[in-house]
């Protein structure tokens, strides 16, 4: 074995022993680093109440009811399990329902969770508007996709 | 491909294609710019922001790349002791930097209208945020140091520890929930982007991979001119 070769051998093994080091640490962590919790991970009979969380999901199709013009009502699913959601502010303007969103805030019981933020997530799917008019005219567009 | 290693067969290739690449890249950027702010469509759900994605996407690809390129030449500088490693990275970590703060900078400006912020701590967004501060790392490691033979050695172990960095940057999205969408265009599945607007994503790439060749041409010979003078 040339001194090259083992050289090269060494840097190899040490990169993957650091990789897999790393690797687990952050696997092993993964609820922390992860942004948000999606309903179904979130066990009912384990809520904090009133700690700061982020849930994340798609608001519910009919599920959107209008309080008043800053306060809204709403549920995030993940076609397992729901959450009921308040919250007071501006929404962005992707916010809609069938549209992805992660929710900041708490629980204030059981069954409410009362957001402080709301931000939306956007799909990895990216399709000019003209084509969904010509789909939409030729009845071919999926009502899922909002 | 003896340049890819060798500083005067280098420079010799460099003075070559310097004038072609840097024309191409003015070229790619002018056609580039035209599709992605009046040919190309806007997005159904995103309207007008989606032409940020036409500068953010480029500059992340080529942050990575750029890491990357680094982290082959500075195993081939400490395993196969070839010096022409050193000076690449000595010469490509700013241009690196800068791809990444590129990138940082006009995804909060996306972030901002899209999701209702300019910048959260999700995995994707912090994983690039420490690519920058390790681009920075290694800019300041280049400034310090007496010895200049430590000094390659020492910025190339780090760059070598860094690169763990690039494949959690790259699957984040896929291995933790984030407010960042998943990848759109991967190798596996067919893209999730239309045509007319995958054309303008493509031409700024290279327009991108051409401005980035031609700075790292003057950056390389820069760095090789340097090393001549310090060794006489």
């Amino acid at each position: 074995m040339s001194l090259r070769f083992q050289r090269l051998l060494l840097i190899l093994l040490t990169l993957v022993i650091i990789l897999s080091a790393v690797l687990l640490i952050l696997y092993n962590t993964r609820e922390n680093v992860s942004y948000f919790y999606t309903p179904s991970e979130i066990d009912k009979s384990d809520i904090i109440i009133n700690k700061t969380i982020r849930i994340g999901g798609f608001v519910e199709n009919d599920s959107f009811n209008k309080i008043s013009s800053s306060s809204f009502k709403f549920k995030i699913t993940d076609e397992k399990a729901s959450i009921l959601v308040t919250f007071e502010g501006i929404l962005p303007d992707l916010f809609r329902e069938g549209q992805g969103a992660v929710i900041e805030g708490a629980f204030v019981d059981k069954n409410i969770f009362n957001a402080t933020n709301v931000f939306a997530k956007h799909d990895e799917n990216y399709m000019p508007a003209s084509i969904k008019e010509d789909l939409q005219n030729t009845g071919y567009w999926n009502n899922k996709y909002k | 491909m003896k340049f890819l290693v060798n500083p005067s067969k280098f420079n010799k290739v460099a003075d070559y294609v310097f004038i072609p690449v840097l024309i191409s890249s003015i070229i790619l950027f002018s056609i580039g710019l035209i599709f992605a702010f009046y040919l190309s469509p806007d997005d159904y759900q995103q309207g007008s922001t989606v032409r940020i994605m036409y500068v953010h996407v480029p500059s992340a690809w080529l942050a990575l790349l750029t890491y990357a390129i680094m982290t082959l030449y500075s195993i081939a500088g400490l395993a196969f002791k070839i010096p022409f490693g050193f000076i690449i990275n000595t010469a490509v970590a700013p241009i690196g930097a800068v791809f990444t703060l590129i990138c940082i900078i006009s995804g909060s400006l996306w972030g901002k209208p899209m999701w209702g912020t300019w910048w959260v701590w999700d995995a994707r967004l912090t994983s690039v945020a420490i690519l920058f501060i390790i681009y920075l790392t290694i800019i300041f490691m280049n400034l310090s140091f007496e010895n200049r033979i430590v000094r390659e050695k020492v910025v190339a172990i780090f760059i070598l520890v860094g690169s763990v960095n690039l494949p959690i940057v790259k699957f984040s999205v896929d291995w933790w929930n984030t407010l960042h969408q998943p990848a759109t265009i991967s190798k596996l599945s067919k893209p999730n982007i239309d045509p007319s607007m995958m054309t303008p994503l493509i031409i700024m790439t290279f327009a991108f991979i051409m401005i980035g060749i031609a700075i790292a041409i003057l950056r390389i010979k820069t760095e090789i001119i340097s090393r001549k003078s310090y060794l006489s």
